[in-house]
């Protein structure tokens, strides 16, 4: 830094408190600001973690009384993949941006190692986005669609017994990503007895693979009780069901069996409106706070210190990450430059080979050009010649031809018949 | 409920208090399709509440204008001491300075520190060339630091914000026009930060001088190309030009201050007592306080705090970043207080490079970061 800055911020300890004289009236910011943000809208976005089959669609569907569309998945993906699917919810004058993300495929390959990974990069994914839109220079943030994952709702298969070592090292994978709320799905299979001895199990194995689920928030007063005695219920048994049933005179949501019917939103029968209420009614805000004051930053620490960003040096000076990134710019650029005089280089070599092959080939094919020419020639000369001794031959035959018709001609005239005698004596 | 308080601001009575939801309270109990979704409204304002709001105001003008009685009597507290003691010692300082202080304050819960700016010196020289220098410099120095922070690799979780959020410009009740230092000032100033131009010591003109004087001013804020506080351009929807567009046609407010309280009719209010009256700071019949008190605190605080956090922050961030590029950008910066910085690395464009090509690389690494 070039300039010294009169940073003029008055620590907190050190402002002092002044009594006011009267009414003056920014008791009303925090409406201003809750207004500012209903113009705005909301963004929410929940991460279903769970098996095919385990009714998160359903839950979904329940948690938030719509019909989300989407056709119920094949046990034979190959690989884990993650759908996501935005909607538009309106409750009163609040608008809800909400993103549902399914993890399509999770637990159903008969490997499955590799199946967190997914799963973490689409999370760091949405991580990257946000950063790379933080660090443009012209940016916007106020009107980026946040697509950060809020909430996870982690769904455990209501075996009765333990946690499966797949669930164990998914949640290990993302309890730093990402705020895990651990939900047991189709609870209506356990009786109350499993499940009270099923949930310490669930808790005391996380505990102690030091798995971090997220806690709902007690240093605020006002919910402080309703938030520490829900963390007590944690993991929720839930069950999910859009079809309703009535009950007395009532229509509610429920699944009927032959033996009974579950109520979905009877608390005696599921924890389903613990968490309706948990995550919807008291900690939406909390968790989107969360993601982004320490899941986010903490990526966005990692990433940053992995491109080579350093806040202070050895000497503990501070670095501007304008300097560094000058730096690295002037690297780059360095760098690039090198490359292109390389590449010009070797192109102008290529371009000098190939010039001297063709020029070859040329040379060949004038050499082979004249050769034939030459060859051409002579074959010319040797033809004109035969033809001239042909042409001599035949001269000289006429000339003997006449010459024999003379004779002849004179010896007829001569002695008529003793030519003729001659003649055939000397023919035999 | 909330609609309804942006148009209840010109109804000016007392009960534009808001109602905020009970806490705890089940208005759906019972109702099978109620989701929930709205409590986040109830989540958002329990989480501000708790973490209390800052404001920070700058007061500009030369001394005498009641920069200070204005401030004590916006916030109804010794927020600001007067710069000018009656000490004789204590004289107008040669050079100006920038006084920041901090008061922390609370209304029915809501917590607030609130940062004064003071500017004693400003206009008070003979030769006031550049005297809006030093303040143009303490504003992007605040942005500076916002930004410093902001690009930390380990940044605090809310970031410290000592950011200029509005800086009330005190026009002298000349009656005429504005003067070029007023002009030279809110020109430059409105670039960088939210100005609100008032008239100071407004119980010296008559109404009609006052409106004549009012519109000059307009006039010579349009003529001159200097965006005030509402800006035209910031204004997000129909609803929002409606109500800016109203308060364009009142600023500048012409304002009273007084921390002094006086009986008028059994009622005791804050007024300044002469002769021929007794001018009551908070009726509108009287001055525009009211109006200007309003819009600073109670409908417009939290918009003035965004305009400044999301355009000046960002056209300063966007300034600063730039810097760096400066061979390869379109424009340079003209603005004198911030002086490019040059990048002794590249002078001259290698002869072999492709002005075209290495620009487009490094936006797109720029942007890749």
């Amino acid at each position: 830094m070039t300039r010294p800055i009169s940073a003029n911020y008055v620590p907190d300890d050190l402002s002092r408190a002044v009594p006011l004289a009267g009414h003056v009236g920014f008791d009303s910011m925090p409406d201003q600001l809750v207004n500012k943000s209903v113009n705005h809208g909301f963004c929410f976005n929940i991460l279903c973690v769970g098996e095919t089959g385990l009714g998160k669609s359903t839950l979904m569907d329940t948690l938030f009384n719509t019909k989300f569309e989407g056709e119920p998945t094949q046990h034979n993906q190959p690989g884990v993949t993650l759908k996501s699917n935005t909607y538009e919810l309106q409750e009163s004058n609040v608008r809800l941006k909400l993103t549902v993300v399914n993890t399509v495929g999770f637990g159903d390959q008969i490997n499955k190692e590799d199946s967190y990974k997914s799963i973490v990069e689409f999370i760091d994914a949405q991580f990257e986005a946000y950063l790379q839109e933080e660090l443009k220079i012209k940016r916007t943030l106020h009107s980026y669609h946040d697509t950060r994952i809020h909430a996870c709702l982690y769904f455990i298969a209501p075996t009765g017994h333990s946690l499966k070592s797949l669930d164990l090292v998914t949640m290990k994978k993302l309890d730093s990503k990402v705020n895990i709320i651990p939900i047991i799905a189709k609870s209506d299979a356990i009786s109350k007895s499993e499940l009270a001895k099923f949930k310490i199990k669930i808790t005391s194995e996380l505990v102690s693979n030091g798995v971090q689920i997220y806690q709902f928030p007690t240093d605020d007063e006002s919910v402080a009780e309703i938030n520490s005695t829900m963390n007590s219920h944690l993991p929720f048994a839930v069950v999910g069901s859009t079809e309703e049933v009535k009950i007395g005179n009532k229509m509610v949501k429920a699944r009927q069996y032959p033996w009974g019917t579950v109520q979905v939103e009877n608390e005696n029968h599921c924890d389903f409106v613990k968490l309706r209420e948990m995550l919807i009614r008291v900690n939406m805000e909390d968790l989107r706070e969360q993601t982004h004051t320490r899941h986010y930053e903490l990526y966005r620490r990692c990433k940053l210190e992995e491109m080579g960003f350093k806040d202070t040096d050895p000497d503990s000076k501070p670095f501007s990450l304008q300097e560094t990134y000058e730096a690295k710019r002037n690297e780059f650029m360095g760098e690039l430059q090198k490359k292109e005089e390389e590449m010009r280089q070797m192109f102008v070599q290529r371009v000098k080979e190939k010039e001297a092959e063709l020029k070859e080939a040329e040379k060949e094919l004038h050499e082979k050009f004249d050769r034939l020419k030459k060859l051409h020639q002579d074959e010319k000369k040797k033809l004109e010649e035969k033809k001239k001794s042909l042409d001599d031959e035949l001269n000289t035959f006429k000339q003997k031809k006449t010459a024999a018709e003379l004779l002849q001609n004179q010896a007829q005239q001569a002695g008529g018949s003793t030519t003729l005698k001659r003649d055939k004596e000397r023919k035999k | 409920q909330i609609k309804a308080q942006r148009l209840l601001y010109f109804n000016m009575s007392e009960s534009t208090k808001p109602h905020p939801q009970g806490k705890g309270e089940k208005t759906h109990v019972g109702d099978s399709s109620y989701v929930g979704i709205d409590a986040i409204l109830e989540q958002m304002r329990r989480k501000a509440m708790k973490q209390g709001f800052e404001f920070n105001i700058m007061v500009v003008g030369q001394s005498g204008l009641g920069k200070s009685t204005l401030v004590n009597t916006l916030f109804k507290s010794k927020v600001s001491r007067k710069s000018v003691q009656p000490n004789p010692e204590e004289r107008i300082p040669k050079t100006i300075e920038i006084k920041s202080i901090s008061h922390d304050i609370e209304e029915k819960g809501v917590r607030m520190k609130l940062t004064v700016i003071d500017t004693p010196g400003f206009g008070d020289q003979i030769n006031n060339e550049n005297c809006w220098q030093p303040i143009m410099k303490f504003i992007n120095d605040q942005y500076e630091v916002y930004l410093q922070e902001e690009i930390n690799i380990n940044r605090k979780k809310r970031i410290p914000d000592s950011r200029v959020h509005c800086c009330i410009y005190f026009i002298p009740p000349t009656g005429h026009c504005l003067r070029p230092l007023d002009v030279e000032f809110m020109r430059r100033l409105s670039k960088v930060v939210n100005i609100v131009p008032v008239i100071a010591k407004a119980d010296t003109l008559t109404l009609e001088e006052r409106d004549y004087f009012k519109q000059t001013i307009r006039e010579e804020l349009r003529a001159n190309g200097i965006d005030v506080y509402p800006q035209k351009e910031f204004d997000e929807d129909a609803e929002d030009r409606m109500i800016n567009d109203k308060i364009r046609e009142m600023i500048p407010f012409a304002v009273v201050g007084s921390d002094q309280e006086y009986q008028v009719n059994g009622k005791r209010i804050l007024g300044r007592k002469t002769k021929w009256g007794t001018i009551e700071v908070e009726n509108i019949a009287h001055c525009e306080f009211a109006y200007l008190r309003d819009l600073l605190i109670r409908t417009h605080m939290q918009n003035i705090k965004d305009i400044t956090g999301s355009i000046h922050y960002e056209t300063y961030r966007v300034r600063r970043l730039n810097e760096s590029n400066i061979h390869f950008s379109a424009h340079l910066s003209d603005d004198p207080a911030v002086e490019p910085k040059a990048n002794g690395q590249l002078e001259e464009q290698p002869s072999a490079l492709q002005p075209n090509g290495v620009a487009a690389q490094h936006e797109a690494l720029s942007h890749e970061m």
